[in-house]
Order: structure tokens, then sequence, then C-alpha cells
């Protein structure tokens, strides 16, 4: 099992944060993917490389501000969970962060440098000056 | 115009690879002809081991603790300083044809330059601040799997070859351990595909196309760096006639006696141990689920009659570059380097590839300088410890800029004496893995004809165990001196040289974000 967490701290409230990676349709604006839909329960993302994921929507939790998913119907993909937090740390500043655990383990680590990126950006458009 | 530059790197190639340095089996004349017309040097150590934090310190001048590519996965910063860069700066046409690796190859996100060139087809997606200083970079790996451009390229042109390469990875993406050819070798293949069509002849060819198109009048600096001899060994089947694996003796260092090997295993850090049993998979450069003591004699043969054919295969690579060079009537101001980035077990102590093993197998590395001939500096063989982190100041001395600020170490000298007037004393690898919660660190100083290696708090060992060699009286590396009284002031000695002269890493270490 391959396990990674990333995390970034915001100067910016979790309600604020959480509005914006708590919306599972809006992950294409802050992960380093190309497109997602979603309907219902069920998420695709798509690739730079042109590759497609599956997704089922496990957990979608606005009072514990908890998004968790798994890639699903990936023949590569023998077990995955990923888990975005945003915690609050104070009324004006907040803790993301993104886990992944996964088999085969190896591909947990792309997704955490992926992880890695998106919260960068996230920093980037909500931490405020 | 001013002296121009190439730069030739090999992948996993040791010192005994070549026929100028004692190598009696692959027949490497080209090579040969640099050293003899060259400065030979016959004690040069990478700063690390594997191929992405070995490469950043030829780019960069630095040591991996600076640089901050700690292990494979983790990429160099793209606004790292490069030596390219400046030579760019003076003018210089910049180019890297073949293996780069800066950046991690498994990249399902297309989040790195290097693949998201080769997946565009582009061999400079800004030409006016071009990636890392390359005006060009048309880039390959160990056979057409992912993006880069000779995958591309078989794929658009060749499409049936692409699955005549050894696969590297499994189907859980772990380093294939599948055997192969006679004796079903770990990462050994038979490969049908023609060698014209093979990435080390398209390396060459890249290579030609690129000085072509330069006019006669251009300074250049073009690193041509073959993917070749690193595991898969997998080259064309058509030449397999050259070395038959059945006629090799085993390497001086393989130890048949298995009690003596594993004695000697164990006189040395755990995790060395821990690898050979498969108990202690500490990093991605070798099969998980491959257990070294399982490797039979006729498996070290075939692997090492495979590599043996992948060196001439370079070697005669090299010649039609050298050629080309010579036609275009720049034959007198051409500087050549020759190194690779890191060695390989090849069977010694009955392991093969790589990992956290500090000796010569995987630390003395071929480095030869062919000065420009209008240079008239004599040939010379320089037994001072060298290492990569000389080699950017070397490029800017030979092109005749001030050594930039960033290098940390001088550059190379071209004799004895000279590398000792520039403070050629010692030379530094450093170690760092980090994988799932297994651990190792290690630091190593080679001087005076020694190598120390300290531990670090890890998983399989902590700090004040070590490893310590004479490579004057056991150039075998099996008898681990660390715990002998009798060279304690020694041990201490070079320790405190150490500890003096590596950078400090900055903590924390920069995040992993592929296996390689």
């Amino acid at each position: 099992m391959g396990t990674v967490r990333r995390f970034g701290f915001i100067d910016c409230d979790a309600d604020t944060v959480w509005a914006f990676v708590g919306a599972p349709e809006r992950l294409h604006e802050w992960f380093p993917i190309t497109s997602c839909r979603v309907e219902g329960n069920k998420r695709w993302i798509v690739l730079a490389a042109g590759i497609t994921f599956e997704e089922d929507i496990v957990t979608l939790d606005h009072d514990l501000r908890r998004f968790q998913y798994k890639i699903v119907n990936n023949p590569l993909i023998t077990f995955h969970l990923g888990t975005v937090d945003v915690i609050p740390d104070g009324p004006n500043r907040c803790l993301l962060m993104y886990s992944t655990d996964m088999d085969p383990e190896v591909l947990a680590l792309p997704i955490g440098g992926a992880a890695g990126v998106g919260i960068a950006k996230v920093k980037e458009m909500f931490d405020r000056k | 115009m001013g002296r121009k530059i190439l730069f030739i790197t090999t992948d996993q190639q040791r010192y005994d690879a070549l026929g100028c340095n004692g190598g009696l089996i692959a027949r490497t004349p080209t090579i040969d002809a640099l050293s003899k017309h060259g400065i030979t040097f016959d004690r040069a150590h990478p700063q690390n081991v594997v191929c992405m934090p070995s490469r950043s310190t030829m780019l960069t001048g630095q040591h991996v603790a600076t640089h901050g590519v700690w292990m494979n996965g983790v990429p160099l910063p793209e606004d790292a300083p490069s030596i390219a860069a400046d030579l760019r700066a003076t003018g210089y046409a910049t180019a890297l044809i073949g293996k780069a690796h800066f950046e991690p190859l498994l990249d399902p996100f297309l989040r790195f330059t290097e693949n998201r060139m080769g997946a565009h087809r582009s061999t400079n997606e800004n030409p006016n601040d071009p990636h890392r200083g390359f005006d060009h970079m048309e880039l390959a790996t160990h056979g057409a799997a992912g993006a880069l451009h000779y995958s591309q390229w078989i794929r658009d042109n060749h499409p049936e070859s692409v699955l005549s390469y050894y696969r590297v990875l499994d189907n859980e993406l772990q380093v294939n351990a599948e055997g192969g050819g006679d004796t079903k070798a770990p990462q050994v293949h038979v490969n049908p595909i023609p060698t014209e069509w093979y990435h080390t002849e398209w390396v060459a060819q890249r290579t030609i196309a690129w000085l072509e198109s330069l006019p006669a009048d251009r300074d250049w600096f073009c690193w041509m760096s073959f993917p070749d001899p690193h595991h898969p060994w997998d080259p064309p089947a058509s030449e397999m006639h050259r070395v038959r694996w059945q006629d090799l003796d085993l390497p001086e260092n393989y130890i048949a006696n298995s009690t003596t090997r594993e004695a000697v295993l164990d006189d040395k850090l755990r995790h060395w141990r821990g690898w050979y049993d498969g108990t202690f998979v500490s990093n991605y450069e070798a099969p998980a689920r491959w257990v070294p003591a399982t490797l039979t004699q006729d498996q070290v043969r075939e692997v090492n009659a495979y590599t043996h054919v992948e060196n001439e295969l370079i070697d005669e690579a090299i010649a039609k570059v050298m050629g080309a060079i010579e036609s275009r009537g720049w034959g007198n101001d051409l500087d050549v380097l020759y190194t690779t980035d890191h060695g390989e077990f090849q069977g010694d102590f009955g392991l093969l590839f790589k990992g956290p093993y500090h000796v010569d197998s995987l630390m003395r590395l071929p480095l030869i300088w062919r000065p420009a001939p209008s240079a008239n500096i004599a040939p010379a063989r320089v037994s001072a410890p060298v290492g990569h982190v000389s080699l950017a100041a070397t490029f800017a001395h030979i092109a005749g800029i001030a050594q930039p600020s960033y290098v940390e170490a001088p550059r190379l000298p071209i004799h004895q004496a000279e590398a000792e007037q520039l403070g050629h004393e010692r030379v530094l690898t450093e170690w760092d893995s980090v994988l799932f919660g297994k651990i190792v660190h290690l630091r190593t100083i080679c001087r005076d004809n020694w190598v120390c290696t300290a531990a670090l708090d890890g998983s399989m060992s902590k700090a004040g165990e070590g490893e310590l060699y004479d490579l004057t009286h056991d150039p075998l590396q099996h008898v681990n001196r660390w715990d002998d009284p009798s060279v304690r002031t020694l041990r201490e000695d070079l320790l405190a040289d150490m500890w003096d002269n590596l950078p400090s890493q900055h903590l924390p270490l920069r995040s992993m974000d592929a296996p390689v």
C-alpha cells in the first residue's frame, strides 16, 4: 500500500476554501488535470497524458469539510482512497490536506506530486495578501 | 570561433567497461582513442549513484545537498542553475539529445517539461528562454514506453517495434523481475529490433542532424546522452553474436562461494544483506520481487554479455558522430568529455543493479576529457579523486567564461600536479532514500585511497555505523575496517574532512513526485 500526504496552510477561512475544494466538479480549477465531469456520485477526470479515471465519490461532508473518492473500474488500480480535508486553524487560516492510499503503491507518488501542485494553486488563489 | 564541446554520457556504466580502463571484452576503440589523446581519470565518482541526482550534479555543478534532487522522482526545479544556460548566454548553441532525466519519467499528469515536450513533439517550448538552457532537446529513455521523443518516433515510424523492447514495469508498476535470454536473468530480453531503430543509433543520428543544422562558425555545446547500458539489457538480437555469454569469465568481484559471499555482505551495513536476501528493498532501482541471492553464475555471464554488446554499440555510435564533426571541419577545436551517471554491480558481490552501496562497482566511473587538439594539452592519467561536480566548471573553462558562482567544485585538472593545485583532494557522494517507510541515508568520502561511508539514522542502520575500505590493499572492498581500532584515527579524520566539505542539506527534503 502506498500512502502519501500533502498539505498546506492557507491564509483564508476554512469555509471559503472548502466552498471551492469541496466542489468535486471544480477539481480541474486547482488540480493539474485537463477536465472533470460529475454525475451524481460519479466523477470522471482526464489527465494530460490522455488517461481517464472513473471515480466514485465516497464522502462529501460539508460539516466535517471532508471529501473522499475512489478510482474505480481501472484494471491497474486495485485499491484507492483519496481524501481532501480542510481544517480550520483559527478564524482566518486553515489547513488543506490531501491524502491518498493506493495500490499499486508507486502510483501514489505522482498523485501526491499533483496534489502538491494543486495545494500550491489553492494557496495562490486564496491566501489573503 | 571558440572551442566546441561534445559531452557524452552513458547510463549505469562501469569504469572497467572500456578498453582504456582495462576492459577486455567490449571493443571500444573510439572511446579508447579519446583516452589516448586526452586526460583519463582513474578515480572519478558520482555525487549520487542513481540517475536524477547524478545528472542534476552534472548540469548544476552542485552537490546533491545543494541542488536538492536527493533521489529519482524528485524533480530538479525549473529555475535550478544550468551550465547549459550560461554557455548559451555566451553565444553557444546548446542541445541535449538522449536521456536527460532531470524530471520524473512516470508522469501521467504531464507536469514535467521533458515529458510534455516529447508528448507535443516539441524540441523547445520557449525559444527565448529554453528549458534548462538547451536550445534543442530530443529525449529518450530505456525503450519505447512513455512520452519522450524516441518513443514517439518509434510509434510514428516503426510501430511494430514498440513491443520489441523489454517491458520495464510489471502489471503492478514495479520494476519488472521477469527474466529472459538463455538463463532467465532479470531484465534480460531478446530484442528483435533492427539496430538502426535502436535508441543508441537514434541518439547518434539525432545528434548528427542537430550538428548539421548549425552554421560552420557557430560554437556549440551538445550533451549526447545514451540510455544504455542501463537495464533492461535488451540490445538488438542481431548484435548478440559479438559476445557469447558462455565464453565469459565471471567478474573478478563475483564471490563464487556463497558462504564467503554472505560473510562479506554481513560485514557491511545491514541493508546490503537485507537486499541480497530480498527482505529490504530500499528504493525503486531494482526489481522488488527479485531476490539477488537467487542469481546464478550463468545469469551473471549473460547480463555481462548483453552489457558488453551495448557498450560496443555506444562506441560505434560515437564514432559516427565524431566522423560527422570531422566532416564539418570542427575536429581541431572540439573538446570531448565522456562519462556516465553511475555504475552497476554486474555480478559484483553476487548482485545486479544499484542502490545504497557505496563501493567501486557503483562509484568508480569512466571519465575522460579529450581537450581540443588546438589547445595543445598533453595526454595524462589522473589518479586524484574527482567528481561530476567538477564538470560544469570544466565546461565554463573550455568556453572561456568565468566559473559560475553556483558551482561547488573546481574544474577538472589536466594532469596530476594540477589536481593538487586545484584542490582535488577528496570526492563526496550522498545517498538518501525514503520510500514508504524504508529509509537509508549515507554520506561518503573518498580520499587518500580510502573510501569511508557514514550511515545516518535509518531503517536498518543508525548514526555511528558505517563502512571503511582501504582501496590500496583491498581494492575489491571485501573488508570493512570501520570498527578496526588500528584505523580509528584515520576514520575520524576522514569523517571530519567529509563533514567540513559537504554542503548542508536543505531540509525538509523536497517531495518525491514519482518512483523514477
